[in-house]
């Protein structure tokens, strides 16, 4: 047979692409599930991590059955925007440990170029952020878990930050990235690196946090860079305040409950009436 | 025409004395940047071995029908796929490796071993010599990713697998891991040395 002509040629290659095309949308859609359930459990470890850190006796690692550990951990988890109200919440996944929902890293990059407009002057933006809240019940604690998102040297980087209820104090942090250079700025997802995040806290002035060179670490709301390193750990710095800015009239309605109910403890049960106030609005 | 296939020169030859990355200077590019960890060296080296292996077997079988004037593409198509389906199988069952070698995995297809391959063996040959081939050649160029990642991996981060291997006294007094290893330009380094040292042992591959 002519191996050479055109005809020949045409058709060839028409049925060895359609083969190989439905080859692969096979594999693909088979292994569709198992790739998605992959990334989500990721994402839920990376969380859990973050709200489990400041408690020794829970542990999140490679062996753990992270869905479980969620649904049972996991009090609430919700959507809120720029002015602080909550306006959607997740699927939990109590009943069923497939349903659960988390935002996945596109969807935190799609919030994080919302915000990047926003800190431009965009500010009628605001009401379409939708920054994802994760509140745990951590052995009788409530941590609320809050993500940050950033551009690092290579690629995206990104993390979970655990708020205590003053809406101030870091419980714990967990960094990941997607191409960082190995050895240098990989090193944000070590544990020697985000472990100096606890006992820290945002600052209430226009910088909320940021990561510096030769960092004091008496310095509350700094932590110290990693040599080597500079790009990356600035570009976390800077991602970390970006998105802790916007966090900030929801975690200010935090904090304000939380000092209603310190002070209703104090003064209980002799002035039940202060309890009307609940709703305190902060504007500045 | 019978020809006698010598099963062992096809096996060994491309371990050795032809090496792939040290002898033809095929696939530097992925061997300096997934030799950081031994564990994604490993998964690495495996990669390609299935991928030269199946996609020399698969062109070995259509080489009589292939038309010539799209020889290229149609080895091509046929890399892709292997390398799509390799990289969709350990997206689904080694989530956390495929994450540390990135687009590496993506980029076999455009890995010269197997290319090269193909176009040198698998086209004049039947297919199980060109499978046998193809395995051997990723075998050879898997073994030097991971001799180099060993020694990246042991001077880079004092590990081996992620497990500490350089004990903690030694930092205490003052030892310092080398970040230089790290980097990329360090693995050429070592990949250069591999070669020096091949061609001490093999005299003829030395130039005159």
């Amino acid at each position: 047979m002519n191996t050479n002509g055109n005809t020949y040629t045409v058709i060839y290659s028409t049925v060895l692409v359609v083969l190989v095309a439905a080859i692969l949308s096979f594999v693909s859609m088979s292994l569709q599930d198992k790739q998605n359930k992959n990334v989500k459990m990721e994402t839920i470890s990376k969380v859990l991590t973050a709200a489990a850190e400041s408690d020794p006796s829970v542990t999140v690692d490679e062996t753990s059955n992270v869905m479980q550990m969620y649904a049972d951990m996991v009090t609430s988890a919700f959507f809120v925007d720029g002015s602080g109200k909550e306006v959607e919440s997740m699927e939990l996944g109590k009943d069923d440990l497939n349903r659960i929902e988390v935002p996945t890293t596109a969807d935190l990059k799609k919030q994080n170029d919302l915000l990047k407009k926003i800190d431009g002057g965009e500010k009628d933006l605001l009401g379409q952020l939708r920054l994802p809240v994760f509140i745990f019940d951590v052995n009788g604690e409530e941590i609320r878990v809050i993500p940050c998102y950033g551009a690092g040297l290579w690629g995206p980087i990104w993390g979970y930050l655990a708020v205590a209820d003053d809406g101030k104090t870091i419980k714990g942090a967990i960094f990941d990235h997607k191409g960082e250079t190995p050895g240098l700025g990989a090193k944000i997802a070590e544990p020697a690196f985000y472990d100096e995040f606890i006992g820290k806290a945002f600052s209430d002035a226009d910088t909320k946090f940021a990561v510096v060179k030769g960092g004091n670490p008496d310095d509350l709301n700094t932590v110290d860079a990693i040599s080597g390193a500079t790009i990356t750990s600035q570009a976390l710095g800077r991602g970390i305040n970006l998105w802790v800015k916007y966090y900030e009239p929801y975690l200010k309605t935090v904090a304000a409950a939380k000092t209603e109910k310190d002070l209703q403890q104090a003064a209980a049960p002799a002035m039940e009436e202060t309890a009307g106030e609940a709703t305190i609005n902060e504007e500045e | 025409m019978k020809e006698k296939i010598n099963w062992k020169e096809v096996l060994l030859q491309p371990i050795f004395k032809g090496n792939p990355v040290t002898v033809l200077v095929l696939g530097i590019c992925s061997s300096l940047a997934v030799t950081v960890q031994l564990e994604g060296a490993m998964v690495m080296g495996l990669s390609v071995i299935i991928v030269t292996g199946l996609s020399s077997f698969v062109v070995s079988l259509l080489r009589n029908s292939i038309p010539n004037r799209i020889r290229i593409i149609v080895q091509l198509v046929v890399v892709a796929l292997m390398v799509i389906l390799v990289d969709q199988f350990l997206k689904a069952y080694m989530y956390s490796v495929s994450k540390a070698l990135s687009v590496y995995v993506g980029l076999i297809i455009t890995n010269c071993i197997v290319m090269g391959r193909i176009e040198a063996y698998a086209l004049g040959n039947k297919p199980i010599p060109s499978l046998l081939d193809g395995l051997a050649n990723g075998a050879g160029y898997a073994l030097i990713l991971i001799v180099v990642a060993f020694f990246r991996e042991l001077l880079g981060s004092g590990t081996l697998f992620g497990v500490r291997i350089i004990p903690e006294s030694f930092y205490a007094a003052g030892y310092m891991d080398n970040g230089l290893v790290i980097l990329p330009p360090m693995a050429l380094i070592i990949l250069g040395l591999i070669v020096w040292v091949q061609r001490s042992i093999q005299k003829d591959l030395q130039e005159k």
